[in-house]
This record gives structure tokens, C-alpha cells and sequence, in this order.
């Protein structure tokens, strides 16, 4: 059994990922907001390596589901999306909540569960929020928060403002019933969503192909839907930063929702328990070799950037990644006075008189 | 003074809270144009037109879902599912993304909705669409659960509901829809966590909910004949729950009934007991006793499920054995 491509899938056909699309450095986009993104991925890249290393000193506990290699999603519509706007991200939601502005410290003390955490210890890596920044939440139960997200681009209808809110989510979130209750919804009632499948390959520890009966796992049921079916390269910051502004507008516009699927790959395993030995080498290196940071910072180069501004982007992200760990670490353990806190309204847990 | 049945008293409720609110919302199965299946929102889509009466798809989570991501953006809201069976359907969305979410994020968000659902038996429907769940919303930090027996309770738990800054689950009751009674003029609201003693008596206390309320009445009717002084006790409210009122009547009767249309294990009626247990166990003259539903999915044929819900016979007959017992010792 353990040669059999059908059990082991180390042993399957690698996917390997599309050449990348030269043209796209000739896209319309200001400079300005090409190193707002090159920025953006290295605070998503270098947190989510701090994480990791934090992990392995016994800083960070439970669990982690980093991003690494798939920053450019978070990026992108990080730089598209306006400051009203609503995220919506899953478990995996370090990088989408770094990308609308959460605190880097904040978000550090969360992992590391202390009292001067994003949510004062009591949320933890799977759920990191920051309302004030328009981060709505990381749902850590896959598929019910493309339903809250309607009801937040359901608000913005009803208030009659600009705002869309954005879903991320993983492949294996198509194949779970709210993301096609979340869809007909949306379409239904022309919601400002955007629905934005971050397809890395596999569920979990299991390929997405094979669990599924379309080849693109979100963008294959869009027609079902009456929405266009969308696929972008996941790797490429302007790829993604031209759909989310194309998508956005539509919606700001009352054009309705949108679904995009964009294709990645995850370096490392589904969470901190997992080395992601189930995936074939060859298909891992291929990927690693399109990581889309020497690809950005390659294409930022050709386009006439100084290396010297790339280099001390880069050195100011790793000063502010080290402060944001010395914030966390300096943080106390949350004390008794928190536990019984915020279940209700008032402030407080008392379910009785 | 007017008298209004049970499901005109839910629309009369909501018109009431959708009047003074211009930015309440509701959404629910066949809420709209059919005016909801058992007629409990007839006229609202006229008032307040399609913007703020919506019809939905036969989706609970996508149902639930908006109505929890508008509340927490600025639109309160009321959501129905049509059946309380079905919020098992939506269950992820309510106990663990509303419920927990204020906890989660240490108090970021607020979620000012209501979800209403048609809950218990009595209408012969069968295992699926007549279950009383009330408990299962009970157990669940975060949420509160109401759950009125008369038409005047509707309309002010609901007002009290809707202004409520937590999530409620609003138990409406299916077998007292068509009941009748007076509910006076003008705005009513209520609050949350009162409950109300609506027969006083001296020798046992009866604790009830929803259906079982009119039947502990009758079942104290029949008592008093023999001598029995029931203090019967609307609970209304499981979340925020009224111990004092109890706890002082079971303090003056000393002896303390629960009638629960739920199935036996975990009912609501057991969490009362153990607070009864625990802080007046000095006061109590016999054993507690609870009077539930079996624990069995519900019959559909009228003679089994007639059976199984305490009846006002069952209540009579189980409360008058026990005080009679306990003047033998």
C-alpha cells in the first residue's frame, strides 16, 4: 500500500505551478502601491517565520496555520481594499489581518496568549479580529463566515455605503454546504462581496482533486451561481491586486458579488502538527521556486526600483517584526480578572440573579 | 385592551420594535409575502415594505449567517428559522460563531439579534418538526433564551428581545399560537430574566414554560379541589435566569416540581434543580420531582404523542402522589 500513488500521495503526478505572467509588469499600477505590497509581504512573510520559530521555542501554544508562500492573496486585496471595508479570513488569518493594519505587536502577544494580545489571550491564532481596522474575524470552522460575510455586505446595502466585505478561504471550504448557501445568497440579493478561494492544493493533508468533482474547486461551481468563473495566479501580487480591484469596484457599484480563485501553495503544512510529507518533492520544489517574494522583488527591480529601497524595506519589516516579538514577550500572562469578562453585553458572564 | 391570539401578538411585537427601530431588519422562510407559515408575520411586509421584510432561500446557515454579520456592522436583526428542529441546520453558525465570538475577541463585537423559531409539540407533526429545544440554546454561553406563554409576554419579551444588545433565541410555541388573550394598548416591553409567579400557593412549587404553563394551571385547578396550594412559576426566561423568584417560593412551599416539555436528560428543569438542591436544600420537605417528556424523538399519532407530553392529568396526578406520600412519613 505504501507505493500506491492512490494512498501515499507523495508518490502522485506533481502539480506544478504556471510559468509566470512577464506581462503583468507592465499592469497599471502605481509604484507607490507595488512597494505597499512589497512591504505587505515581507510583514506577512517575516511574522509568519517569527511565528513559526516562536513555535518551536515553546513561545507560541495550541496551534498555527501560517501563510508562508501564500502572501501575495493577502497582499493584494490588502492594497486593494479601502479602510471601510470588511475581511472575513479563516483560521489561516494571520496574513489577511496584517494586511488591513492589525498591530504587529498586538497580533504577536495573541499568539504568544498574553494580556497585551489583539484579544487579551482569549482568542489565539485562529482568531484573530480587529474591528477597528475593519478585520471582522478569523473563523476557525470552515464555511460559516462567507454566510457573515453577506450579512455584512448586507448591512453596507441596507446603509447605503460603499463597503464590500471579503471572504477568504481555503479549497477545502467549496465542498462544505454554507459556501454554496453563501453563494446563491449573495447572488440573490447582488450582495457587495467578494468570495476569494485561496486554492493551495490541499485540504488540509488531503489533495483538493480528489475530493472534489471540478478541477477548480471554486471557480468550476461559479457558473452554478450565475457569476463569472475566475482563476489568477495566487503567487503574483498584481495578478491579485487587478482582480480585487476589478471585483471591488463592480460591487462598490452594485454590481453584486464576485468569486475568485486564486492558485498557491502553502511552503509548510496545513498547521504547526503537520510537515506536509503527503505532497511529491518535485512539486514542492517547483513551487518554492515561485514564491512570489524573489519573484516581486525581481519584477520591482526590472521595473527600476533602487535595490537600496527594496533592502531597507526589508531591514525596516525585520526591525518592526523584532520590536512586535519584544512587545509579546514582554506581555504578562492574562490575569483571573479576564476569564469570566465579555460573554455578554454588560461586560461580564452572570447568567443569573 | 384588545384580545390577540399568540401568533398575532409575535407580529404585533415585532410591527412594535420595527416602528420605533427604522433600522430593524428581519429575514426568514416564507416570512414575506406568505406572512410566515404559522401566520406570525402577517401584515409586516405591507408596513415595512420588501427592504426590511426579506424572504430567504431554504438556508438556515446563509439565514443566520447574514443575520449575525448585519448585526454586528450596525443592522439589528431578526431572523427566523421555521422550526426550532431546524436550527440544528445552523447550529455552528449560532452556538459556536454568535455565541462565542463577543468572548473571542474580548468584547470587539456585540450581536443585537433575535432569532425566532417555532418550538414543541402538540400539532401531531412528528419527530422532526416538533422536538422542544429550548435546552440545547440554554446550555450555550453567550446566548440568552426566551421562551413566553401568553400573548401579552409575547409582545414584551419581544420588544425586551429586540433591545437586547446579546443575541436571543425567542421560542415561540406552536401549540399556543391560536390562543387567545387581553394585551393592553400601546408600547409594551419587558425584561429579560423575570420570571413570574402566576398562581400563588403555599404548599408545592411548580416551575414551567411555554405550553407547560397553562397545563401546571389547570393541573393547580385540579390540586386546590383537594386541598392542594400550588405556586405555579412561568419561567419565561431561561437567560438570563430568575433564581430568586424560585428560590423563595420553593423557601415558603418546600417542595419544588419541574414541568419540562423537553426530553428527560439535561432538560432546563435539571439545571433548576440543582440550583434548588444546592442553595435551599434545608428548606425542601420531600424529594424534587420532574415531570418531562420521555426520553424518546416525539410520536406523531395523536394518542402517543398525547402520551408523552405531560399532560395535566400527569402533573395533577404525579404532584398529588408525592404530597400525599410525604404526609405519610
Amino acid at each position: 500500500m505504501p507505493t500506491d500513488p492512490r494512498y501515499d500521495y507523495a508518490l502522485r503526478e506533481p502539480r506544478l505551478p504556471k510559468p509566470v505572467n512577464r506581462s503583468l509588469e507592465s499592469a497599471d499600477i502605481d509604484r507607490d502601491v507595488r512597494l505597499r505590497m512589497y512591504r505587505i509581504l515581507h510583514e506577512l512573510r517575516q511574522f509568519g517565520k517569527r511565528a513559526h520559530d516562536l513555535f518551536l521555542q515553546n513561545l507560541v501554544k495550541g496551534t498555527t496555520h501560517l501563510s508562508l508562500g501564500m502572501e501575495a492573496i493577502a497582499t493584494g486585496f490588502g492594497a486593494a481594499m479601502k479602510p471601510g471595508d470588511y475581511t472575513f479570513a479563516t483560521y489561516r488569518g494571520h496574513a489577511h489581518s496584517l494586511a488591513r493594519g492589525m498591530d504587529l505587536g498586538a497580533a504577536m502577544a495573541e499568539l504568544l496568549g498574553r494580556e497585551n494580545g489583539i484579544l487579551g489571550g482569549k482568542g489565539g491564532s485562529m482568531h484573530l479580529t480587529d474591528i477597528s481596522k475593519g478585520m471582522m474575524g478569523s473563523y476557525a470552522i470552515i464555511g460559516a463566515h462567507l454566510c457573515v460575510a453577506n450579512g455584512a455586505a448586507w448591512s453596507a446595502q441596507l446603509r447605503g455605503t460603499d463597503q464590500v466585505a471579503v471572504a477568504f478561504f481555503g479549497d477545502g471550504t467549496t465542498n462544505i454546504g454554507a459556501f454554496h448557501e453563501a453563494l446563491n445568497m449573495a447572488k440573490i440579493w447582488t450582495l457587495p462581496v467578494v468570495f476569494v478561494c485561496e486554492n493551495n492544493l490541499y485540504m488540509e493533508y488531503t489533495p483538493i482533486d480528489l475530493m472534489t468533482a471540478v478541477d477548480h474547486p471554486a471557480a468550476d461551481r461559479a457558473g452554478s451561481y450565475g457569476l463569472e468563473s475566475i482563476v489568477i495566479d495566487g503567487n503574483d501580487p498584481d495578478d491579485v491586486y487587478l482582480a480585487a480591484q476589478k471585483a471591488l469596484s463592480r460591487a462598490r457599484l452594485g454590481g453584486g458579488p464576485a468569486l475568485i480563485e486564486a492558485v498557491t501553495y502553502r511552503t509548510g503544512g496545513h498547521s504547526r502538527a503537520d510537515p506536509g510529507k503527503y505532497r511529491p518533492e518535485q512539486e514542492i520544489q517547483a513551487w518554492a521556486a515561485r514564491d512570489p517574494i524573489p519573484m516581486y522583488h525581481d519584477r520591482l527591480l526590472s521595473l527600476g526600483t533602487p535595490e537600496a529601497l527594496l533592502t531597507s524595506i526589508e531591514r525596516q519589516v525585520a526591525e518592526a517584526i523584532d520590536a512586535a516579538t519584544e512587545f509579546a514577550k514582554s506581555g504578562r500572562e492574562p490575569g483571573e480578572g479576564s476569564l469570566l469578562t465579555e460573554v455578554y453585553a454588560d461586560g461580564g458572564s452572570r447568567w443569573r440573579n | 385592551m384588545a384580545e390577540l391570539t399568540y401568533r398575532e401578538a409575535v407580529a404585533r411585537g415585532i410591527a412594535q420594535e420595527m416602528r420605533r427601530d427604522p433600522t430593524l431588519v428581519m429575514l426568514g422562510e416564507d416570512i414575506a409575502s406568505a406572512g410566515g407559515v404559522f401566520k406570525t408575520t402577517v401584515g409586516l411586509l405591507d408596513e415595512f415594505g420588501p427592504e426590511r421584510v426579506r424572504d430567504t432561500p431554504i438556508s438556515e446557515q446563509a439565514i443566520i449567517g447574514a443575520a449575525m454579520g448585519a448585526s454586528m456592522t450596525g443592522i439589528p436583526v431578526i431572523a427566523e428559522i421555521m422550526f426550532s428542529d431546524f436550527l440544528a441546520v445552523c447550529w455552528d453558525m449560532i452556538a459556536n460563531e454568535i455565541a462565542k465570538s463577543r468572548y473571542m475577541t474580548d468584547g470587539q463585537v456585540s450581536f443585537p439579534l433575535v432569532i425566532r423559531t417555532a418550538n414543541g409539540g402538540g400539532a401531531r407533526f412528528g419527530a422532526q418538526h416538533s422536538q422542544s429545544v429550548e435546552n440545547w440554546a440554554m446550555m450555550i454561553p453567550g446566548l440568552k433564551v426566551v421562551a413566553p406563554s401568553t400573548p401579552a409576554d409575547v409582545v414584551g419579551l419581544m420588544a425586551a428581545s429586540v433591545r437586547e444588545p446579546d443575541p436571543v433565541i425567542f421560542f415561540e410555541h406552536k401549540a399556543l399560537m391560536a390562543t387567545k388573550a387581553d394585551v393592553p394598548d400601546g408600547e409594551i416591553v419587558d425584561q429579560l430574566g423575570r420570571a413570574r409567579v402566576v398562581r400563588e400557593g403555599s404548599d408545592v412549587t411548580i416551575a414551567a414554560l411555554a405550553l407547560m404553563v397553562p397545563r401546571a394551571l389547570a393541573a393547580a385547578e385540579a390540586l386546590a379541589a383537594d386541598g392542594i396550594s400550588a405556586e405555579v412559576i412561568d419561567v419565561r426566561s431561561l437567560v438570563p435566569l430568575d433564581t430568586r423568584t424560585l428560590l423563595s417560593s420553593v423557601t415558603k412551599t418546600g417542595r419544588f416540581f419541574t414541568v419540562e416539555e423537553n426530553p428527560r436528560l439535561c432538560g432546563w428543569g435539571a439545571e433548576l434543580v440543582s440550583i434548588v438542591s444546592e442553595e435551599v436544600f434545608w428548606d425542601l420537605d420531600g424529594p424534587i420531582i420532574r415531570i418531562t417528556t420521555p426520553h424518546i424523538p416525539l410520536p406523531a399519532a395523536a394518542a402517543l404523542e398525547d402520551m408523552a407530553l405531560p399532560s395535566v392529568d400527569r402533573i395533577y396526578k404525579t404532584v398529588s402522589k408525592a404530597v400525599d406520600s410525604g404526609r405519610g412519613l
